[in-house]
């Protein structure tokens, strides 16, 4: 049986500099299991939604770069440790998306991660997570410790 | 989530679609599922994501696993019924070179 998702959520809204439009803020504690990716995913990606962010951004692009975070954080960084959470912050501004996520891990430097395209590594079974949300953002930071990540959509 | 597998003992083909998402909390679930066909005999697969709303790299990286198994034992393995957004997926990953993709189901199906 899996365990409730316990999320801890916050919502809050900012004026956004030299305009009327706001910027809406919700904070989610996830606890380091597999078994909430997928509820975790869709409830931003519902929270998008309801933000106006375009449907194909919400539905796809927020939930396959969210749940590869995710999942890095809860197997790589924190190591599947129930004692440490995933801190997960999206912010919904006028002209982008930005989706922050950080584990209690080490970190990791995602300078040394090599390209899944190359002919030697494409039959391999994993490697292709940050790949990808490189592919699918308009940008993608660090911090230095390489635990935390922030993953930036504009909005056309 | 689910997975549904079916045989259509006309043609032999095993049939296995994937109803919501293929991440990581499941991607075990769907190779667990494949495995037993093979076991059983079953040579011929067509995964079906017409009902799939999206796929993580974990479950990429099944699908690739997979798609090894199945050919070391003489078989093939098809995918079917990829949206836009899916097949956006494998042309990004360049896994469109790796499998065989058909428009849907049926096609893959004939193409054994």
């Amino acid at each position: 049986m899996t365990a409730p998702l316990r999320l801890y959520v916050r919502r809050s809204e900012t004026p956004e500099p030299d305009s009327d439009a706001r910027r809406v803020q919700i904070s989610l504690r996830v606890p380091t299991d597999l078994d909430v990716v997928e509820e975790t995913v869709d409830l931003v990606a519902r929270h998008c939604l309801a933000c106006g962010v375009p449907p194909r951004a919400a539905r796809f692009i927020v939930r396959v770069v969210l749940c590869e975070t995710l999942a890095n954080a809860i197997v790589h960084g924190n190591q599947m440790d129930p004692s440490k959470r995933v801190e997960v912050r999206v912010e919904v501004g006028s002209s982008e998306v930005s989706l922050h996520v950080r584990d209690e891990g080490n970190g990791f430097n995602p300078g040394l991660i090599p390209d899944p395209t190359e002919p030697d590594r494409i039959d391999l079974t994993q490697g292709r997570g940050l790949f990808l949300i490189r592919q699918l953002v308009d940008e993608v930071h660090f911090n230095e410790r390489g635990n935390a990540i922030c993953m930036i959509m504009r909005r056309e | 989530m689910s997975f549904t597998v079916r045989k259509d003992d006309a043609t032999g083909v095993v049939h296995v679609r994937i109803d919501g998402q293929l991440i990581v909390g499941n991607r075990h679930d769907l190779k667990k599922k494949v495995l037993d066909a093979m076991d059983e005999g079953e040579r011929k697969i067509v995964i079906d994501f017409t009902e799939t709303g999206y796929i993580d790299s974990s479950g990429l990286g099944v699908l690739v696993s997979l798609s090894k198994k199945i050919r070391e034992v003489g078989g093939d393995l098809r995918l079917a019924g990829l949206n836009d957004d899916l097949r956006t997926l494998f042309e990004l990953t360049k896994l469109d070179t790796l499998f065989t993709i058909m428009g849907s189901a049926e096609e893959a199906a004939g193409s054994f």
